[in-house]
Order: structure tokens, then C-alpha cells, then sequence
């Protein structure tokens, strides 16, 4: 059954986009466009296979929810990123 | 783009390019949707096939070919490695960026309609719960079309069959998550294809080495998910490369998955037909399903047009069994075999390979090597035979 805490992080900019994980996960959970990926929170019950099955290992569990991540829009840090513009 | 066709193909891979081929040339309406900008690219794959498989369907032709291939050499835990000719002669290590271009032409001229930039998201579908259409974005576009029948082509990240009720979920121990890189700037023996094996080096898999001419070369892993749960394709590769090229130019990096799993039992369902890796339709043991979809592709699409010509739906399920006779009862017994030699040593390995190169090089068939095997290690003879039992 699909769990109230999503677990599932896909890092952005990190991701292939080769449909690996969409091909193991077993409740059709994952959307994979083009260059987009997302887990649809209603079905995804976090058991971890999208994860093992990663060749980039680019996806993370985070056993207490994902609501706890800092949002960023990329994966650089934008602080450190206008720092090393400004050197 | 009309809003009806007779056939709705979903993604423009080589299972999907083939359909949409062979049905138009049957005289159907096709629509071959593909969800990325370009047909052919990315490129996630070895591109290893053999002469007789792609000459079947397509004259080969030097722009889509980057080296032919003549031998293949497998390397063991141990480093010893032998080398054999391959089964059917010859092979090539295909451009596939330009050859499934070409696929996509074929069928173009034979008058499907190609639409790039075409992700379908969900089915349309009547009050008995067939499948009568699609729901696609094409440019970022809803649209809805409708058709009699739909081919799954989706891949290796197929959905579509979900959707009509058929569980296409690949087990963890049957998916092999892969990584590999394309290097140039080195020297290659531009006619063999090197497989190397052990626990160390791809565990439930097989790294290789295919050479596109003298100095590229696609460098890639593949590992069972059931052990990339302790560490990924991506770190087996790096190792390898940092040992053996470390001072490769990495030209091309990509993931992918290869669901070397039996072919699925059910390949049609409610107007849905599963073609190419979407119906799990790849060797088991060597992961080679560039021709195994084209295969499907063809069988799929004569009998989908035949079917719609006889208005007569109820003949799609024909398509299972000519399948299955013509290539998934060997993609079964593979799979059994792959399975009895799941859990083999790294020893087991060494000491086959040690007792190939007792063979001389013209002798080196599959075949004979093992019969070698199982002379040297009769307990082999057991796990075979429960193979062909079963
Ligand atoms: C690393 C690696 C190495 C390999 N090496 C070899 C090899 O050496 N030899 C060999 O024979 N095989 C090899 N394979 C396997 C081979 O690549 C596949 O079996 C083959 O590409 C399957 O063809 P297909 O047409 O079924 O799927 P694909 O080629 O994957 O095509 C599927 C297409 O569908 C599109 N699609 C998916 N979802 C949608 C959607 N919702 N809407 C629209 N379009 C969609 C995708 O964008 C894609 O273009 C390898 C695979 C991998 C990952
Ligand atoms: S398996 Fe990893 S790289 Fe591939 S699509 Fe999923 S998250 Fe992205
Ligand atoms: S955790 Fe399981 S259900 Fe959730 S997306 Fe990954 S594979 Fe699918």
C-alpha cells in the first residue's frame, strides 16, 4: 500500500532518464518523459527497488520523508555557485 | 496527423520502427509515436548483432555499421581468457544512432506517419476496458487518438502494457542494470567483442569491450539489481576502466536496463500487443535484443493488420503463439539455463575457460565447449540436465 511519507528522491540534473527503475517498479509509480522524471507519490509504497535498480545510483531513500529536503531547482548550490562566479 | 489510424505504435526503438513497417506495408493506417526529440538517440545499447539477424530485415549497409566482427574473447575470473569464432560468422557493432534512424525511415516509406516529441501517457479506452486510443503530449500538446489497435514498443521503461492490465514488471534478479561509456583515442582488435566475467568484475552479469573500429570502443557492465543493491553498474565500470583504460576519452556516458527476464506469457490484451523489450523479448543470457524485437515487431504487426483487415480482433492473440514458437521457447529454455547457472564460482568459470583452450581455435564452438564443460565437471551434467527436464 502506498505509504502517507514519500521516501523515494530522484536527484535532479543527475538523472539519465534510461528507464531502469520504471522497468523494476512494480506499481507503476514513476513518469519518465524525455529529459523529466517523477515519483507519483499516491502509488509509490517506497519499496526501494526504483533505488537498487539505478545504475547511477542517483536515486535516494530517505527513511523519514522527503519533505524534509531543502527544494532546489539544480543540484549545484546556488550560494556556492554565484561565489565561484564572483572570484 | 489524422485522429484515427488502424494502429497506434508506441515508441520508435527498433521493436517499434519494425512494426510500423511491416504493418503499413500491409496496407494498415499507422502512427508511430516517439517520446524523444530524435529517433535513435540517446543510444543505450552495446550494439552488438549478428550478419544473419539484421540481414533478415534490412540490407546492411556501411553507415550504420562501425566494425565487423569475427570473434569473440571471454575473459575469466582469472585472467585467462580464450578466444573462439563466433556461431554464425559474422557480426557487426552497429551505429545504432543511424541505423534505428534508418528503421524509422522504413517505415516511413512504407507510408506510416513518425511524430517525434510524442509521449503517450495513458490509453483511451472503451466500456469493456479495450484499448481504442491514446492519450499523447506531442509538443507539449493534449491530444487524443483513436485506433483499433495499440503495440507497446515503450521499451525497457514500458508502461503501456500496465495500462491494458499486463504485468510487465521486470523481477530484480532478471533486470540487469547497466552503465557503460564510449571511448576513443585507443587501440582495439577491432574484430572481436571481449566479455569479461566474475563475482569482482559484473556479478549475475558481464562486462564488454566492443571495439567500433580500431580506436572506439563501447565500454559497458551489466549487473543483476539483486547485487547492484550492494554496489551499482556505475562503480563496476569506473573500476574497470581505471585498471584498464585509464586514460581513455570518454565520448559517450550512459544507464540503461535490460530486462533479461523469460519473454512475458501474456503479449496480448485487450487490443494491446507487446513488442521488444516492453514484452521482455531479449536473450536472457547474452542481453541481445536489438533483433529478438524486431522479430516481434514483424510478427505483431502482420498479424495486427491481418486482424483489422478480417475484422476480426479476437485473432490478435494469434500473435503469442507464433512468437513463442519462433524465437520465446528458446528465450525459455535460456532463461533456465541461466538460472542453473546462476550461482557458479568463479572457479567453476576458471576451470571452463582453462579447459576451452585445450580446444583448437576451429573446434571452440558454444556446443563443444560444453561438452568439454561437462566431461571435466560431470556435477554440470545434473544441473543441465534439470534444465532441459523442466
Ligand atoms: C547498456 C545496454 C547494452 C545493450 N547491448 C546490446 C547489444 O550489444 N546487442 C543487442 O542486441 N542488444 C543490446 N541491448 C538491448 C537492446 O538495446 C534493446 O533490447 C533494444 O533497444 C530494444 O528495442 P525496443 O525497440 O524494444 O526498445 P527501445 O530501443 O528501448 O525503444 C523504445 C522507445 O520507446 C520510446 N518510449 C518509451 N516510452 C514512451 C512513451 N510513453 N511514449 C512515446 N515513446 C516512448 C523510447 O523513447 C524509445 O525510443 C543493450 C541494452 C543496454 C541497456
Ligand atoms: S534508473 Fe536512475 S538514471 Fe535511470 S531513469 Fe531511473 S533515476 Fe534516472
Ligand atoms: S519505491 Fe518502489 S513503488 Fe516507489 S517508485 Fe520506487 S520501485 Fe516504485
Amino acid at each position: 500500500m502506498a505509504t502517507p511519507h514519500l521516501m523515494i528522491h530522484i536527484v535532479p540534473d543527475k538523472c539519465d532518464f534510461c528507464g531502469c527503475c520504471v522497468g523494476v517498479c512494480p506499481e507503476d509509480a514513476i513518469e519518465l518523459k524525455e529529459s523529466e522524471i517523477a515519483i507519483i507519490e499516491e502509488r509509490c509504497t517506497n519499496c526501494k527497488k526504483c533505488v537498487w535498480a539505478c545504475p547511477w545510483d542517483v536515486i535516494e531513500f530517505h527513511r523519514d520523508g522527503i519533505n524534509t529536503l531543502p527544494k532546489k531547482l539544480f543540484a549545484i548550490d546556488e550560494n556556492q555557485f554565484s561565489k565561484s562566479l564572483s572570484k | 496527423m489524422k485522429s484515427e489510424y488502424d494502429i497506434i505504435v508506441v515508441g520508435a526503438g527498433p521493436a517499434g520502427s519494425t512494426a510500423a513497417r511491416y504493418a503499413a506495408q500491409k496496407g494498415a493506417s499507422v502512427l508511430l509515436l516517439e517520446k524523444d526529440r530524435d529517433v535513435g538517440y540517446p543510444v543505450r545499447c552495446g550494439e552488438a548483432v549478428s550478419h544473419e539477424g539484421v540481414a533478415q530485415f534490412i540490407e546492411p549497409d556501411p553507415k550504420w555499421i562501425a566494425g565487423t566482427i569475427t570473434k569473440m574473447k571471454f575473459i575469466s575470473p582469472s585472467n585467462t581468457s580464450v578466444t573462439m569464432p563466433i556461431d554464425s560468422n559474422i557480426g557487426y557493432v552497429l551505429e545504432r544512432r543511424i541505423f534505428d534512424y534508418e528503421l524509422a525511415k522504413i517505415a516511413a516509406t512504407n507510408g506510416a506517419e513518425v511524430v517525434t516529441k510524442a509521449y503517450v501517457y495513458d490509453l483511451i479506452k472503451n466500456e469493456n476496458g479495450e484499448a481504442v486510443g491514446v492519450k499523447a503530449l506531442i509538443k507539449d500538446e493534449k491530444v487524443e487518438i483513436k485506433c483499433k489497435v495499440v503495440i507497446a514498443a515503450d521499451g525497457v521503461e514500458s508502461r503501456v502494457g500496465k495500462w491494458a492490465g499486463i504485468d510487465t514488471t521486470c523481477h530484480i534478479r532478471d533486470m540487469e542494470s547497466c552503465a557503460q561509456v564510449t571511448v576513443s583515442g585507443l587501440n582495439f582488435e577491432e574484430d572481436t567483442l571481449d566479455l569479461y566475467f566474475g563475482k569482482k568484475v559484473s556479478p549475475g552479469g558481464y562486462l564488454w569491450v566492443f571495439p567500433k573500429g580500431k580506436t572506439s570502443a563501447n565500454i559497458g557492465v551489466g549487473v543483476t539489481v539483486e547485487e547492484a543493491k550492494k554496489k551499482s553498474a556505475i562503480l563496476y565500470l569506473n573500476e574497470f576502466l581505471e585498471k584498464n583504460y585509464p586514460n581513455a576519452s570518454i565520448l559517450t556516458r550512459i544507464a540503461g536496463g535490460v530486462p533479461c527476464a523469460k519473454p512475458n506469457k501474456v503479449l496480448v490484451k485487450n487490443r494491446v500487443m507487446l513488442v521488444g523489450d516492453a514484452g521482455h523479448q531479449v536473450n536472457p543470457i547474452s542481453g541481445g535484443g536489438i533483433i529478438s524485437g524486431m522479430i516481434g515487431g514483424m510478427l505483431a504487426a502482420e498479424v495486427a493488420a491481418d486482424s483489422i483487415k478480417n475484422q476480426n480482433l479476437k485473432q490478435l492473440s494469434e500473435y503469442e503463439t507464433k512468437f513463442h514458437s519462433r524465437l520465446g521457447w528458446r528465450h525459455e529454455v535460456f532463461a533456465s539455463i541461466k538460472n542453473a547457472i546462476w550461482g557458479i564460482s568463479d572457479e567453476t568459470f576458471d576451470s571452463l575457460t582453462l579447459s576451452t583452450l585445450e580446444l583448437p581455435m576451429e573446434k571452440r564452438t558454444l556446443a563443444a565447449i560444453f561438452r568439454k564443460a561437462l566431461w571435466n565437471k560431470p556435477s554440470m551434467v545434473l544441473e543441465v540436465a534439470k534444465v532441459f527436464l523442466k
